[in-house]
């Protein structure tokens, strides 16, 4: 009798404080490893999902790389965390985007470990339209991640309208990924701002371009030191970002002894 | 059964002569002529200039048959109030089977009555007629003259035009001696085919009910329809979305009693003037929930450019389910639950496809095909439900393929060292790449098996593609359109893909 007093004093206790919050439901359920330990230690363990992120391109030349980061943040929100389960991932682009940057190319998402029929594609008309989505699609739980790409800087996305998605965002814990092509930052609500840029490879034999390496700035965390600069490599089949090999790794420290064997021991190795 | 001659404008006085005209052999000629130009004498296909000379008050428009075709639709859409089998009869005619539907406005001649009224109010001047069969009904609203006691003597009296035939049979019936459709059908068939050919002795027995040929409407009727007449016309969409809303919650009932669920809803709203106005949605689950249903009506009517303009009201709602599939009962999931998320995606891309419509809401598909831009379809997600399954990549190779392809591929200016060998530097969207690492060539040929006669015009050319990185990362996927030498003296390269 006693402990079930307690428990319905516990009940109203709780009541009340949900009471004394602004009155929304706040379900964002934690957070989801960003592929890399260091990149995780910077921004507190991880994204927080149901919240905005925005990553932009350095460059129009760079919209694969941005591309593919925002796309494969969205696989990590989706695969990683204790939340783990299979959903569509819903990729808002606009016809500029289309013209610009060209299609999505199901082939190239599953050569980066993405599964091309895990993404609803949709193009809309203009950044009205691709706003209104938007905001629709994050009130849709089913969804792990909305990637909403941008062109340029349209006059309505706006402070209000991040303010917005990120509303929407928070009412669901659906993921939202802003992508912004050819624009430069302006005040936002958005958690965290990334910059990508292409970075080169890591060679192949023959000199051949190797594995999708990024550029990876973070330009603002809300609550954290920022300025941080990475460059990581995508290993699709870990699913996670590595450290490049670092240039002139092939070609190993000669080792003391005889130089004969040396030479023969770097050209080995450098083969 | 219908025959609106001519579009006026209802404000403009009547009686004015009035054709459209079109250029024919090299000259402007009169392609339709109303009535009271045609009593003045002026005939289809007189030269604009003789027109003009004979009556210079001659009202004149552009001809337009598809904006005429349009008209047509659109009466043909309202005329759907009086029955389900309304087919077009083109040029300029509509046919209705009013079988079994007349007693619903007290009788034949109380619908015809209404239709005639419908279509005057929209400026339309109409021949009507009744038939036994849809030819006799087309042919009595054209060619009959004097009054005949019954239907089958006013057949018999038509002249030999109202059998439809070609030109050339035609004439060649008139030469014989065969006036009217009674002469040729008092002759021996026999006689009829070996001279007139079989069409001519088809079309006399259809004319006069002998053979049957089924009307072709034009929507089928849907398997579940339902419909709200009003007494007096209702001027407010909001009164017509919620007479809709119990339309739709009767619909499901009906669904639910035959275990599907509908994929495709129809709402029509016909205005007393005759117009209607069809709103279509999908879904890409059968669905049975009138709450969503009636949402994505909503965002159709948002998504419309022009409001539903009620006019003088609307007089009649019609609720219609084309498509239904079969959907069980469903039992509501406790918690959570992987049936009802994958209803809430569903439920997302119903909604977005309604409102900026299907082509923009995709999925893509692969397809066995090695040219790189037929290797994938993008098709709209309402219609594409089952998941694709792409082919797993090799472990450990770099991405072969990019992410974002350009089709059509986009020209570059490039810089090679010889005319078949790689890339050095290459132009695109006016800025420099220099080319510091690349693989290939890949060498992808055209689809030779599907040239008839071993030319491949048409077909495109060999391509030879290079994954190229430029010295600051980027990496692109270019290639060299036609083989140097043997396909082409001069090949162009161009940017096909974006990689990561």
């Amino acid at each position: 009798m006693c402990v079930n007093d307690s428990i319905s004093a516990l009940d109203a206790l709780r009541a009340r404080i949900d009471r004394l919050g602004d009155g929304r439901d706040r379900r964002v359920s934690g957070s989801f490893s960003a592929g890399h330990a260091g990149l995780d230690a910077a921004i507190g363990g991880g994204l927080a999902r149901g919240r905005l992120h925005e990553v932009f391109g350095a460059e129009p030349e760079d919209a694969g790389s941005a591309s593919a980061f925002t796309l494969l943040l969205a696989l990590l929100a989706e695969t990683s965390g204790e939340a783990a389960q299979a959903s569509p991932l819903l990729w808002l682009r606009t016809d500029d985007a289309m013209r610009r940057s060209g299609m999505p190319y199901g082939p190239g998402l599953a050569d980066m470990g993405i599964d091309p029929a895990g993404i609803i594609l949709a193009v809309m008309p203009d950044a009205l339209a691709l706003l209104r989505a938007a905001a629709d699609a994050l009130r849709c739980p089913a969804l792990c991640a909305v990637v909403i790409e941008c062109w340029g800087s349209p006059k309505i996305l706006d402070l209000t309208a991040s303010r917005r998605l990120t509303l929407a965002a928070e009412s669901a814990g659906t993921t939202a990924l802003l992508l912004r092509m050819d624009a430069q930052p302006s005040p936002s609500t958005a958690e965290t701002r990334w910059r990508i840029a292409a970075a080169p490879s890591a060679p192949l034999a023959a000199n051949a371009p190797g594995h999708s390496s990024f550029d990876i700035d973070l330009l603002r965390r809300r609550a954290g030191p920022d300025g941080l600069a990475w460059r990581l490599e995508w290993n699709r089949d870990q699913r996670c970002f590595v450290e490049p090999p670092l240039p002139g790794a092939v070609v190993p420290v000669p080792a003391p002894g005889p130089a004969a064997d040396g030479g023969a021991l770097a050209l080995g190795a450098a083969g | 059964m219908a025959e609106p001659l001519r579009w006026a404008p209802p404000d403009d006085p009547r009686d004015l002569p009035t054709a459209t005209v079109e250029k024919i052999r090299g000259a402007m000629r009169l392609s339709v002529v109303n009535s009271d130009a045609l009593a003045l004498g002026l005939l289809p296909g007189m030269t604009l200039a003789d027109a003009r000379a004979r009556i210079p008050e001659l009202r004149v428009f552009d001809c337009d048959p598809h904006a005429d075709q349009d008209w047509l639709e659109r009466l043909c859409d309202g005329a759907r109030r009086y029955t389900p089998m309304a087919a077009l009869d083109p040029p300029h005619g509509l046919v209705l089977d009013i079988t079994g539907c007349a007693h619903l406005f007290g009788g034949e001649s109380e619908l015809v009555d209404d239709a005639l009224d419908r279509l005057a109010h929209s400026g339309m001047r109409v021949r009507h007629a009744l038939g036994l069969t849809p030819e006799a009904a087309h042919a009595l609203a054209r060619f009959a003259a004097a009054p005949a006691p019954d239907e089958a003597s006013a057949l018999r009296r038509l002249p030999v035009a109202a059998l439809r035939l070609e030109e050339e049979s035609e004439l060649a019936l008139r030469r014989a001696g065969l006036k009217t459709v009674g002469d040729v059908a008092s002759r021996p068939t026999a006689t009829l085919a070996a001279r007139f050919g079989a069409g001519a002795v088809d079309a006399v027995h259809r004319l006069l009910g002998k053979a049957a040929k089924p009307l072709d409407p034009r929507q089928v009727a849907a398997a579940i329809s339902l419909e709200r007449r009003f007494p007096e016309p209702v001027a407010r969409t909001a009164y017509a979305l919620a007479v809709l809303k119990e339309l739709v919650v009767e619909a499901v009932g009906k669904l639910g009693e035959r275990g599907q669920g509908g994929r495709r809803f129809t709402a029509t709203f016909f205005r007393s003037d005759g117009m209607a106005f069809p709103l279509r949605v999908e879904t890409s689950l059968p669905v049975r929930n009138p709450p969503a249903i009636m949402r994505l009506f909503r965002e159709r009517i948002d998504s419309l450019s022009d409001p539903i303009d009620p006019g003088f009201g609307f007089d009649l709602v019609r609720l219609s389910v084309p498509v239904a599939e079969a959907l069980g009962p469903t039992q509501l999931a406790l918690k959570g639950g992987e049936e009802r998320q994958n209803g809430e995606s569903a439920a997302l891309v119903d909604a977005l496809s309604t409102r900026n419509g299907r082509l923009r809401i995709q999925r893509l598909l692969p397809q066995d095909k090695h040219i790189p831009e037929q290797a994938q379809l993008a098709l709209p997600a309402v219609e594409n439900r089952t998941p694709a399954i792409w082919e797993a990549p090799e472990p450990g190779e770099p991405p072969l393929r990019p992410l974002h392809l350009f089709d059509p591929p986009q020209v570059i200016e490039v810089m090679a060292g010889v005319p078949e060998g790689p890339p050095v530097q290459f132009r695109w969207r006016r800025s420099l790449h220099q080319v510091s690492r690349y693989e290939g060539p890949e060498r992808i040929a055209p689809e030779w098996w599907k040239a008839s006669d071993g030319a491949l015009e048409g077909h495109g050319l060999t391509r030879d593609y290079y994954r190229v990185e430029d010295a600051r990362g980027r990496r692109f996927w270019i290639f060299r359109n036609g083989l140097f030498g043997a396909e082409t003296k001069n090949p162009n390269w161009f940017v096909h893909g974006l990689f990561a």
